[in-house]
């Protein structure tokens, strides 16, 4: 039996497919055999970011539709032989997603995967709704800003009352994920910290991804950041992902980068 | 700037003004999303007997609903004006 995840946010350009990818290929690399679904339908994304855009012949809303088999329209990533992913409909509109399809093909991936993750579209409409309906974990992606928050906090409320678990009377295991964070800004009172965002949300903290050069040269590539191990960003993702596997790792990359001697002297 | 900027009170960073703005933006959120669907209602009508009485703003009347356990707790603060 998989483990459903969905990354979710409310909130457009927080870093939701970055988190998929990063995410997803991070649990493949340490052994578990993952697929990665977009639920973005009309706009998808994910598969950019993963590397295989030229490579989708059948879709999601293919699959749930009955038009072609799930072995017919998984791509295996070209990287490692135990991830997989499923892209959206570039064509089709947003409602062609049914929660009864759905269904169907999360049981059919479950047969054979460890985890699923399921990359939520932004908003709190259908294709949102979707991606966490079935979820039994959801990470909440979340930038230290105020709309981003807010959205967060609205999602976990639909999180709460709307899913699959919800309606059971039970509860999806929530986990926070702070993106694009800037310790240098925090310090000068620039920017919410990771304590304040705890403190509002209320939920546990799964990690922190610092504000990186590196994501954007990721996209840029379509290799996802975790690959790029000496990143910052790509070594967040690392931590953050052996974490929720139940690694102790301290946080890092909370604090200002002290320059070093040589770097003050010589620069850089 | 002048050495008097020394002494006066340190200005407020612009993230701790945004993290109290989120923190009553989100109780007010909270209460209307995921709260019983009484209970704007049940504002606006305490709201309506109150004025019969004393002239009061729209945001003098708060009713927040806690869940504590096995038991709801209501919470209705009132802010009455100054006597003058």
């Amino acid at each position: 039996m998989a483990k459903i995840i969905v990354v979710t946010s409310g909130k457009g350009g927080v870093g939701k497919t970055t988190t998929s990818a990063a995410f997803s290929t991070a649990l493949a690399m340490k052994g578990h055999k993952t697929v990665v679904i977009d639920f973005d339908v009309g706009l998808r994304n994910l598969d950019l970011v993963m590397g295989c855009e030229r490579r989708v012949v059948y879709d999601f809303v293919n699959v749930v539709q009955g038009e072609a088999s799930l072995k017919q329209a998984l791509i295996k990533d070209k990287r490692l032989p135990n991830l997989f992913v499923l892209p959206a409909s570039q064509t089709r509109d947003k409602d062609a997603l049914n929660p009864e399809g759905v269904e169907k093909v999360l049981n059919e991936l479950s047969a054979d995967f460890d985890y699923i993750v399921c990359d939520s579209p932004a908003g709190i409409e259908h294709g949102a709704h979707m991606a966490l309906y079935y979820a039994e974990e959801a990470i909440i992606v979340t930038n230290p800003e105020v709309s981003s928050v807010r959205d967060s906090d609205r999602i976990i409320g639909i999180l709460q009352s709307k899913s699959r678990l919800a309606e059971q009377g039970k509860s999806v295991k929530e986990h926070l994920l702070l993106t694009r964070y800037n310790p240098e800004r925090v310090e000068r009172g620039e920017m919410l910290s990771v304590q304040d965002v705890e403190e509002i949300l209320a939920i546990p903290l799964l990690g922190v991804i610092p504000e990186s050069e590196a994501v954007l040269k990721a996209s840029n590539q379509g290799v996802p950041v975790v690959h790029d191990a000496e990143s910052d960003a790509g070594q967040a993702y690392d931590d953050a992902v052996a974490r929720y596997l139940g690694e102790d790792r301290p946080h890092r990359f909370l604090e200002k980068q002290k320059k070093g001697f040589l770097k003050r002297v010589f620069g850089g | 700037m002048s050495l008097m900027d020394y002494f006066r009170k340190e200005q407020k960073s612009s993230a701790s003004v945004a993290k109290e703005r989120l923190q009553i933006l989100v109780a007010h959120d909270r209460l209307r999303n995921n709260g019983p669907e009484y209970l704007p209602q049940l504002q606006q009508e305490i709201l309506a007997v109150i004025r019969k009485y004393v002239a009061i703003g729209e945001d003098d009347v708060s009713v927040h609903l806690e869940q504590q356990g096995t038991t709801s707790v209501l919470e209705l603060n009132v802010t009455l004006p100054d006597r003058k």
